[in-house]
């Protein structure tokens, strides 16, 4: 199973008011093609920081931290934005849609970002919504959804352009525990892949048994990671 | 449910990944494209702008009024402004005024000795010379009050400098004896006979009707349109030697030699030659409309008081319009965070608020200039000075354009210096 994400001894510090915060104290991860992992810690432990470095929107302070063989340290600013629009899907807690654009306009934008006309993006935005179930739903504008289904519109944005990382930060805490466990299911079903990796992080422990790997950090450390029962799909 | 169709094959080019859409659906419109730049998102900059009513109507507002103000006040300068200078426009017909060396604008009358229209008329290239009156008379009305009005005597043969509206009788009918010419404004207005119940408008002064000057007897024989002027007092045309007469007894008497350029003769070179020959001052009439205008810019409060009240409409616009619009934009920023990290550049996030203060700024300018001429047109039969010549556009149309500028460039700051992780903030 090759590689998908190598973190060797990360580092990273805040500075606020004079004050420094170390969230990452040496973080060393190796994530591999087709697995879902999730990370798990206690509030203030770095989970956030670390998916924030390993997507490539925030930089560490020291350390390496590949991606698909990539450094974004080493890439230009331009490149840099380009390997994020093709190869990164995000799913947030707060879902953070447009709110004034509906369901399949919120879904097409990593399209048109990548350059797909806006028709075509659309058409496809429409597609990858039934696919999570939404088909009824495209012309909705957020507000008018629910909060599950909401962050299934988050999940169809995050997967439309066919990313090979997606990233989600607590995608069930603002989901009560059916919605949460629906998504999910939505999410494993989906989004994980033979060629692609997902990272999840969640306080979530109902959800801990979608996961393949769990590191648990702690205070900047990553101090144990677990096999799950192996839910690896055969693909 | 079924497995996501979509599917994406990668195409690594100088070591970056690109994606090559082979979706079936897409596939017969893209299948040789290779996606590199952006598609545009201007459509997401102007759902974002109108999907916050309320801000968006508050922006608009904010530059409708700063507009209104920047368009209206100086229309309303310029309109004044120009009539410094409307009686020399009303005059018309002569090519050159001369006067006395030391006047300073129109109103400004320093009188002439009667024989300086003969040295004119003297003076080579000059096809005809003709002597004008104007000076301030107190005129007695119907019930024994006095009324200070502008009392203009013509050339006793040519009437040249009469009004170019006559909305009663003619110009002619000055040679009749005793024969004035009143302006309808004036006759309405200032000089009409009170009313005979108390708070009544005034009766107008109709052809008949007779007035008072220095105890001399006139009648009216013609009601004309003039420009209003800016003391906007009555109007009251009559003969160069009538005027003479109603006039206090004075050595002199002749306000301006107006004069008419031989054809093929060069203006320029005619004021020179009068210049030279009489000692006294000759302006072409843009020339003398210059000098006037210039005189009441720089010796009244008038462009004060006005840049005063543009230069705050242009200050309160940008307070209301900018900061409405970057807090637009700061409401917004976890929208232009997502946008940052799914790779959108900073180009094309400056690209949609751009596009926004662009929308906007059309917007509030159009409707502050419609307002601003609807005003113009309400107000078209009052004593109201209104002008709104193309540069007035121009001038207004900067001034948004500042405003708009001003409130995208410090939005575009704060967007540009945006840290995507924010998106994970909740
Ligand atoms: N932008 C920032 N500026 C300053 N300090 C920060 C910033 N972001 C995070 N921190 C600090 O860094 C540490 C790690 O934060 P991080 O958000 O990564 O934690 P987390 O594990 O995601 O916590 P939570 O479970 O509450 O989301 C915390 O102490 C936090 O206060
Ligand atoms: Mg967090």
């Amino acid at each position: 199973m090759s590689l998908a994400i190598h973190c060797q001894n990360i580092v990273k510090t805040y500075t606020t008011d004079g004050q420094q915060v170390v969230a990452l104290n040496g973080v060393d991860l190796d994530i591999a093609l087709g697995e879902l992992m999730m990370l798990v810690g206690p509030s203030g432990c770095g989970k956030t920081t670390l998916i924030s470095i390993i997507a490539g929107i925030l930089n560490q302070d020291s350390g390496r931290c590949e991606l698909f063989g990539e450094d974004f340290q080493s890439m230009s600013n331009k490149d840099q934005l380009r390997f994020r629009a093709v190869n990164i899907g995000f799913v947030f807690q707060a879902y953070n849609l447009l709110p004034s654009l509906n369901a399949a306009e919120n879904v097409s934008v990593p399209l048109i970002i990548n350059g797909m006309k806006r028709s075509v993006a659309e058409r496809k935005a429409k597609d990858v919504l039934a696919q999570v179930g939404l088909g009824e739903r495209t012309q909705s504008l957020p507000a008018q959804l629910s909060g599950g289904q909401q962050q299934r519109v988050a999940i169809a944005r995050a997967l439309v352009h066919s990313p090979r990382l997606i990233v989600c930060d607590e995608p069930t805490s603002a989901l009560d525990h059916k919605s949460g466990h629906n998504v999910m299911e939505l999410l494993k079903q989906v989004a994980v892949q033979h060629d692609r990796v997902l990272v999840i992080v969640t306080h979530d422990a109902r959800i801990f048994s979608f996961a393949d790997r769990i590191a648990e950090m702690d205070d900047g450390h990553i101090v144990k990671i677990s096999n799950q029962t192996s839910h690896h799909l055969d693909r | 449910m079924a497995q996501v169709q979509v599917r994406t094959q990668w195409l690594p080019i100088n070591g970056i990944v690109y994606t090559l859409d082979s979706d079936e659906n897409i596939a017969t419109q893209s299948r040789t494209t290779i996606h590199r730049e952006p598609q545009t998102m201007n459509h997401i900059a102007l759902k974002m702008l109108m999907g916050d009513k309320g801000k968006y109507l508050g922006i608009v507002m904010g530059l409708t009024f700063a507009s209104l103000i920047m368009t209206q006040q100086p229309a309303i300068f310029v309109g004044l402004m120009a009539r410094s200078y409307s009686f020399i426009s009303d005059v018309g017909l002569p090519d050159i005024w001369v006067m006395d060396s030391k006047v300073q604008f129109i109103d400004d009358i320093k009188p002439l000795q009667e024989t300086e229209l003969y040295r004119v008329r003297g003076i080579s290239g000059v096809e005809w010379a003709m002597p004008l009156y104007k000076g301030l008379l107190k005129v007695r009305l119907a019930d024994g009050t006095f009324q200070t009005c502008n009392v203009i005597g013509l050339d006793d043969t040519t009437l040249v400098g009469g009004p170019a509206v006559m909305l009663e009788g003619t110009l002619a009918d000055l040679r009749r004896s005793d024969a004035v010419i009143v302006d309808i404004d004036g006759a309405r207005d200032k000089l009409g006979k009170p009313s005979p119940e108390s708070g009544g408008k005034n009766i107008p002064l109709k052809i008949g009707d007779s007035l008072e000057l220095n105890d001399h007897r006139a009648t009216i024989v013609g009601i004309a349109k003039v420009t209003r002027t800016f003391q906007s007092q009555p109007v009251i045309y009559t003969t160069y030697s009538r005027a003479k007469s109603y006039a206090p007894r004075e050595r002199r008497l002749l306000s301006f030699v107006l004069v008419k350029v031989k054809a093929g003769q060069d203006p320029q070179e005619l004021i020179e030659r009068i210049r030279a020959t009489t000692g006294l001052a000759a302006y072409t009439q843009d020339g003398f409309k210059t000098l006037t205008y210039n005189y009441f810019m720089k010796n009244t409060g008038i462009p004060i008081n006005f840049g005063i009240t543009i230069a705050l409409g242009f200050i309160v616009g940008t307070a209301i319009a900018g900061q409405t619009f970057y807090n637009f934009t700061l409401e917004n920023l976890r929208q232009f965070g997502v946008l940052k990290a799914m790779g959108a550049s900073n180009g094309s996030l400056l690209r949609m608020i751009l596009l926004q203060a662009v929308l906007v700024g059309s917007i509030g300018y159009g409707l502050g200039v419609g307002l601003a001429a609807l005003f113009g047109f309400a107000m078209r039969h009052t004593i109201l000075a209104f002008k709104m010549p193309w540069q007035l556009l121009v001038f207004s149309g900067a001034g948004v354009g500042l405003i708009c500028i001003i409130a995208a460039l410090i939005s575009i700051l704060k967007v540009i210096r945006l840290e995507p992780a924010i998106v994970f903030k909740s």
